[in-house]
């Protein structure tokens, strides 16, 4: 990073006032940093140690210190805290299991043919791309409902094939449970039916994603894909002239130079676009909450969900706010691994080309991303 | 493209190995416009029937999902988000939130954001640094914080308290100091020494140059303030202070009576996408532009 630190000093005269002036700049955006952000977590951090029930302030003489009680709720003790915590991190993992794969997959498919030299339209097949991604949550939940709904539009075109479609946002029926059944297999082996990890029988942790978490899968490739499919695009429109002339040289076919030459080069934009992925799909929230969290038997809560609703629904505050705590716990583990990567990685790749545009290029864009991942800024 | 040989020395094989070459270029061109068409179609497809949708009566709109053209075409979605539903008090609550979420951020980010690249005074590098380990701190778990603050200040429930809290963001301060870092002192020096105050020259020499990033600040303030839902949602109660955001939710699920209403949602779903869907036109360009940087470069 760039520091103006290392100017030479100047005359005590031009800089006169300029301390005060610094601080009084930064005053607004520190003041509210620190009162609606700061602040908020050490208080939210007291009452997950306490039995705050929601009344008056917590801060009051009456709310009692119970240690890590909320914590053991959801974690050791045995009970429906914990099943519905366990639910949540299981409906979660698939959920992540399968949207970052598939959402980077399809981002780099689509910057590639949007990529061409040769294509007309590029400028409509990138807006079609992106759209998605800048419309509000509410409003895509909205049209997918309506698409995925028993007499829908999903269900009306794959019944031209044959197929007699779910009533997908109902459905609780986990796939991998689905797939089983259909070879007869429709209840665990008595090895798989004791209760596991977070009191959760590894025969409910192996159920897959439910065909309503699947449709909440399908909706998040659809609202991600086109803000990865930028990134892509400006990473291989970077190294474009490199791998023409690396293709030109051994004659290599498509196929070959995408998996030898291209993938390579992408390596940087693909971890960024990978960490990004992880960290945003286990805060995967205002979705859940637009159909209700409940419905479809529980298979599409997860922990950001469950925390809200143990919070301000069921008035457990120390156990909503113990849960967040958790979530934020893990999701600043793989933030911290994710810049300790880019770190280990940035000296090597300054040696290769020092002054080399693209990588600030891909980093402002990469941090851009980021916050429109997270749903705008915060 | 391929072809270099000149024609003129060897026309015959210079011809059959280009026209091999175009077969198969054009095939893969073709095959790449179908793939590009397809999925173009499945990304676009489904708000163009949303808008259909939108005209047409509840029992239309269930049974005849794909339909682009409505059998009988009827307002009364429209009719009702106007008249039984409080959508434009809706509407009128993110409109004001938002304006002044995303002046307060363009302003208050980008004089953090000068400050911090080009002031000098004790604690900067302490505050750059916070700023940054904030930016970390996932959006999703501030939720019940934000709800305790606001509670314990008596701003729950308020218009300060749904726009407080979102006047200023890490990583608005992070984009601009990033910007001013790049950009060259010399102008602002020549100001100071004819003795212009900081914040004559922040703004009326160092604002103006800092155009792109205000403009790219803009838009993701915009759009998110527009389509932030999780804050709307911990920060009041009262329906009279409802949002686009947190009331169409409330219609989904299902408090106005009974069937699934498809056309309503749909016509709140529609509408409140147009302002971002407007601003996304205007500024197509400079969004795309990330891209467009990285050709030059």
């Amino acid at each position: 990073m760039p520091s103006t630190a290392v100017r030479p000093r100047r005359g005590g005269g031009l800089r006169r006032g300029e301390a005060r002036s610094g601080w009084l700049f930064v005053a607004p955006a520190v003041i509210i940093t620190a009162v609606f952000l700061v602040i908020p977590i050490a208080l939210a951090f007291w009452v997950s140690l306490s039995d705050w029930n929601g009344f008056q302030s917590p801060l009051n003489p009456r709310v009692n210190f119970v240690g890590l009680e909320n914590y053991a709720a959801i974690t050791v003790d045995e009970g429906l805290d914990r099943r519905n915590f366990g639910i949540s991190v299981r409906n979660n993992l698939y959920y992540v299991l399968l949207v970052v794969p598939l959402q980077t997959i399809l981002s780099l498919l689509l910057a590639i043919q949007v990529n061409r030299a040769a294509l007309r339209g590029k400028g409509f097949f990138r807006t079609a791309f992106y759209f998605p991604s800048v419309t509000s949550t509410v409003a895509i939940v909205i049209v997918f409902q309506f698409l995925f709904t028993a007499s829908g539009a999903v269900n009306a075109v794959i019944g031209a094939f044959g197929i007699d479609g779910p009533d997908w946002f109902n459905d609780s029926t986990g796939l991998v449970h689905g797939a089983l059944s259909a070879f007869g297999v429709s209840g665990p082996p008595p090895a798989l039916a004791e209760p596991g990890f977070l009191g959760i029988s590894a025969w409910e942790w192996l159920a897959g994603p439910s065909v309503a978490m699947s449709s909440l899968i399908m909706l998040a490739i659809f609202t991600t894909s086109g803000t990865f499919m930028l990134l892509f695009l400006a990473a291989l429109q970077s190294i474009g002239a490199e791998i023409d002339e690396a293709t030109l040289m051994d004659g290599a076919g498509p196929v070959r130079k995408f998996f030898s030459v291209t993938v390579p080069m992408l390596r940087p934009t693909l971890f960024t676009v990978l960490t990004l992925g992880l960290i945003g799909s286990w805060q995967v929230f205002d979705q859940i909450y637009v159909l209700g969290g409940a419905s479809a038997g529980g298979t599409i809560s997860t922990p950001a969900f469950l925390a809200y609703r143990s919070s301000f629904v069921d008035l457990e505050w120390g156990q909503g706010a113990a849960i967040a705590f958790i979530l934020f716990l893990f999701i600043i583990v793989l933030t911290l691994l994710q810049r300790w990567f880019l770190k280990e990685r940035g000296p090597k790749k300054r040696k290769k080309s020092s002054t080399s545009p693209s990588t600030t290029t891909e980093d402002s864009a990469a941090s851009a991303t980021a916050f429109t991942v997270d749903g705008g800024l915060r | 493209m391929t072809t270099t040989t000149p024609e003129v020395d060897a026309p015959k094989r210079s011809f059959t190995r280009r026209k091999r070459i175009g077969t198969r270029a054009r095939t893969s061109m073709l095959i790449g416009y179908l793939i590009l068409i397809g999925l173009a179609l499945i990304y676009i497809y489904p708000f163009i029937i949303s808008i259909a949708a939108s005209f047409k009566t509840d029992a239309e709109a269930t049974q005849n999902a794909l339909s682009l053209i409505p059998d009988t075409v009827t307002f009364a979605a429209y009719e009702r988000l106007f008249g039984d539903v409080p959508f434009p008090q809706w509407a009128g609550n993110t409109l004001l939130i938002s304006t002044i979420v995303t002046v307060g951020r363009v302003f208050f980010d980008s004089l953090a954001g000068y400050a911090l690249s080009r002031l000098h005074f004790r604690g900067r590098t302490v505050v750059f640094v916070a700023f940054i380990a904030i930016l970390s701190v996932p959006g999703v778990v501030l939720l019940i914080p934000r709800f305790l603050i606001l509670q314990q200040l008596g701003l729950y429930d308020t218009y300060g308290g749904m726009i407080i809290p979102l006047l200023s963001t890490a990583a608005g301060v992070f984009i601009m100091k990033q910007f001013f870092d790049s950009i060259p002192v010399s102008i602002e020096e020549a100001a100071r020494i004819d003795g212009a105050g900081t914040f004559r020259v922040y703004w009326t020499i160092v604002l103006p140059m800092a155009r792109p990033a205000l403009v790219t600040l803009f838009i993701l303030s915009f759009q998110g303030s527009w389509n932030e839902l999780g804050h709307f949602i911990v920060s009041r109660q009262s329906p009279e202070l409802n949002t686009l955001t947190t009331g169409v939710a409330s219609l989904v699920s299902g408090q106005l009576g009974s069937g699934n209403q498809f056309p309503l949602q749909l016509a709140a779903a529609v509408l409140m996408t147009i302002p971002v869907a407007v601003l996304f036109f205007i500024f197509q360009k400079r969004i795309m532009n990330t891209t467009e940087g990285g050709e030059k470069g």
